[in-house]
């Protein structure tokens, strides 16, 4: 039965099946759409699957909307893995539903809206907005913006692409290249100013002098900062639309294909994701904390309170029905973490700083050093400000890292750290060190490692590099290696989570 | 069975009529858990009206609700049922002068009398429809989650003394989450998840209007434009839907009309509840409202 709401539905847009999809039928749709999800890295399990395709049943595609939200519902499970989701239903369901506007002809016929002309890449350009100047888009754009008519906003947003993005079929560009592109001839960035102004000359006239008015154009500005966004996105969408009608589905989802947040590499993370990976850090955090706490406290369930038991037996007549234990004191480990902040693996260090005095409730203590050839204590940063990313912040600026030249030296800064910190080092303390070894050449003092592993409970080495890059060029991971309890590879969020956790624990 | 939602639009209309405005993310996925009869596994910060749609849901379907609150610790004999060991031994004490045998005294003292239900036992014996809301499941351990897998897929409890006992029906089920740690992947297989997130602008103003019902619609923009702004502020903990609400109300008592940068400073503990977040508001807010780049005064 949803098959025939389906084909109902498909018939009435005039689908253009993309290639790669063949049949049109639903299912077929959404198998290659869980495969995609699947390859981008999400776990769909089976069941999900199943519930996906029953899920489907119950809503027609023609309510675009709820049609996502009940896919998701039935195949994402966690909110960090939404936006992956979002991304291939786009190019999935992009040319099934919500064309240019909501009731869409794509492809159709162009000549029926005036403004939508030429939609489908393979036209370029065309439709009956060609008569229309560029300052008239313009002017139009505004007043849709000013009234937020998302209708024609939508439109207009069409317009635009078929303008200013010069798509051409079978050109090997991204999408972002087209919407740069069109942002760029939109002069979006000042389009948020144009509207503020435009505002406060309708509202001038009211002559409204009263001290509110800043605070008020406060709230306007945001309000036409969601707007441009809105059409941002819009633009966005009517470019992934075009292009996915140009190379087909497949193609597009592999090309728009992007790791999770926590499958991101430190080490190249664009400044997008890096601020993915500042979202993501959080909440990871706080869940890791929150388990270890509580397995902590199970675990240690200390001796028979034999008091408490038998003081609990009266109300069973004697009999110690419920034995009481005595709650033991929890030994925390000492945590010293001494990261190498140069330009290579600066990121890979802030994120592991945030990381460990995220859960430093964990540790009884918790230092930090981080060097170049230089090195210095920066637990003050963390103890005076309140917040992680300020102190990180201040890490980056005004630690004093540099001795010679600015460039990583290993050996000088482990023998500083032991000069000045050997005896502060006891069997409590865990030691972690950050860095990828890349020691530019410089004496390796690998002996001071074994120093410190003498005294310490452990000591572990995190390489942010992929293991096939060790000990290439300059890098002598495995000479400070040896005298490590382990040396891990890095990369991303979930190695990090997975070291942390087994450091608390051990 | 009877459906209890006719269509997602349904889902709209009658939950608004228990002054709840659903989006269509949350309806759409109340109906789809309707038809599919899994249980809804509702995540988001705390405060944006999880636990409500559980509530209003009971409400326009004219079910009782049935609530287990988790907490660390919580176990089997608190969730599902316990033997009612002080009345047991009572019973066995009581005995004693009759000398009857062991047989009977067993059969006895593990039979319906001495059985206290809880929550989850409760729900699949109940008569009458229900809606069953587990909240802050992500609360208890990852053992005691195990405990929840046999109701959630099949609704039923296997009981050794009694065998298994089976539900009558399909009640809508939801289980909040604050996230404070990832679920296990079978729970989380077995159920629909649903992310409730802050509403836009224009809902959240519903929402106050909806709620306080006494309030004029300019305040309630301002007061959603206010919210708004101090959550795009990096703040600890954004104000929640309730803490609007409350901030609300607390305007409308002091008979304030409009909120200017007076107002908010003097209520901003309201919707904040941390020092460094308020601080932080009212320096964006209160002591320098002037914003954007050569904005021209509006002067007539």
């Amino acid at each position: 039965m949803h098959f025939a709401k389906l084909s109902h539905a498909m018939s009435r847009n005039e689908l253009e099946i993309p290639s790669g999809v063949g049949g049109g039928v639903m299912l077929d749709v959404l198998q290659g759409f869980v495969h995609e999800l699947r390859a981008a890295g999400l776990p769909v399990s089976m069941t999900e699957n199943l519930d996906a395709m029953r899920g489907v049943e119950q809503i027609p595609l023609t309510e675009r909307d709820a049609f996502r939200e009940v896919l998701a519902a039935t195949l994402v499970k966690s909110f960090r893995h939404r936006r992956a989701f979002d991304t291939v239903f786009d190019v999935y369901f992009s040319l099934y539903t919500g064309g240019v506007d909501g009731e869409g002809e794509p492809g159709g016929e162009p000549g029926d809206q005036d403004e939508a002309g030429g939609i489908p890449g393979q036209q370029g350009s065309g439709g009956s907005g060609e008569g229309m100047s560029n300052e008239a888009l313009a002017e139009m754009l505004m007043a849709a913006l000013m009234n937020m008519d998302q209708d024609q906003l939508r439109q207009l947003a069409a317009m635009a692409v078929t303008r200013f993005a010069g798509m051409e079929p079978g050109r090997p560009v991204g999408g972002t290249y087209y919407l740069y592109r069109t942002l760029r001839q939109l002069d979006y960035d000042a389009l948020a100013g144009r509207l503020m102004e435009r505002a406060a000359q309708q509202a001038g006239g009211e002559g409204e002098g009263d001290p509110e008015t800043d605070l008020q154009a406060r709230f306007a500005r945001e309000e036409y900062e969601r707007r441009l966004r809105e059409l941002r996105d819009m633009i966005e969408a009517e470019i992934r639309r075009r292009l996915v009608a140009d190379r087909g589905v497949e193609a597009m989802a592999r090309t728009l294909r992007k790791p999770l947040p926590e499958d991101i590499d430190f080490m190249h993370a664009s400044r997008e994701e890096m601020q993915q990976l500042q979202r993501a850090i959080e909440p990871l955090t706080r869940a890791l904390a929150a388990r270890l706490a509580q397995r902590r406290k199970r675990k240690n369930r200390g001796h028979l309170d034999f008091r408490s038991t038998v003081r609990h037996s009266l109300s069973y007549g004697g009999v110690p029905a419920e034995p009481k234990f005595k709650s033991p004191r929890p030994s925390k480990p000492e945590i010293m973490v001494v990261a190498d902040i140069s330009g290579s693996v600066a990121s890979f260090a802030r994120f592991t700083l945030q990381f460990v005095y995220a859960i430093a409730g964990q540790f009884s203590k918790v230092r930090s050093w981080v060097f170049i050839d230089g090195i210095d204590e920066v637990t003050r940063f963390f103890q005076e400000s309140d917040e992680l990313t300020e102190a990180v912040q201040r890490v980056n600026t005004e630690a004093d890292v540099v001795w010679v030249d600015g460039h990583s030296d290993y050996g000088h800064a482990f023998e500083v750290f032991r000069d000045r910190h050997l005896a502060e080092i006891t069997p409590k303390t865990s030691i972690i060190l950050l860095g990828d070894a890349r020691n530019n050449y410089h004496a390796a003092s690998a002996w001071v490692l074994k120093d410190l592993r003498q005294r310490a409970r452990r000591l572990y080495w995190l390489n942010p590099e992929p293991r096939g890059y060790w000990d290439t060029g300059d890098s002598i991971v495995s000479e400070y290696g040896v005298h490590c309890d382990g040396v891990y590879e890095c990369r991303n969020l979930r190695q990090l989570q997975r070291f942390v956790a087994a450091v608390v624990e051990a | 069975m009877a459906e209890r939602f006719s269509s997602v639009d349904d889902v709209v209309t009658r939950l608004r009529s228990a002054d709840y405005l659903a989006d269509t993310g949350i309806a759409g996925v109340v109906y789809l858990a309707d038809r599919l009869e899994k249980p809804v596994l509702v995540e988001g910060p705390a405060g944006v009206g999880k636990t409500e749609l559980a509530k209003a849901i009971a409400e326009v379907t004219g079910s009782r609700l049935i609530r287990l609150q988790c907490y660390e610790g919580l176990d089997e004999s608190k969730a599902l049922y316990e033997w009612n060991y002080k009345k047991q031994l009572l019973r066995i004490q009581a005995d004693r002068e009759h000398e009857s045998d062991w047989e009977t005294v067993e059969a006895d003292i593990f039979a319906e009398p001495f059985l206290l239900t809880r929550p989850l036992l409760e729900a699949i014996r109940a008569e009458e429809p229900i809606v069953l809301l587990i909240d802050e499941v992500d609360r208890v351990e990852v053992e005691t989650e195990a405990l929840l897998l046999e109701v959630l897929s099949d609704f039923q409890v296997s009981i050794p003394e009694l065998g298994t006992i089976v539900g009558r029906q399909r009640p809508i089920v939801l289980l909040t989450s604050n996230n404070t740690r990832e679920l296990s992947e079978a729970l989380k297989r077995r159920c629909l998840y649903l992310h409730i997130d802050y509403p836009e602008l224009e809902r959240e103003k519903e929402i106050v209007r909806v709620r306080v019902p006494e309030i004029d619609d300019a305040l309630a923009e301002q007061i959603a434009q206010v919210v708004r702004s101090i959550r795009a502020l990096d703040v600890k903990k954004a104000p929640s839907i309730s803490e609007t609400i409350d901030w609300a109300r607390t305007l409308l008592y002091l008979g304030h009309d409009s909120v200017d940068s007076k107002v908010i400073d003097e209520t901003l503990h309201v919707l904040l509840k941390y020092q460094t977040d308020i601080a932080k508001a009212r320096k964006e807010l209160v002591d320098t409202p002037k914003v954007g780049t050569g904005l021209p005064a509006s002067r007539g």
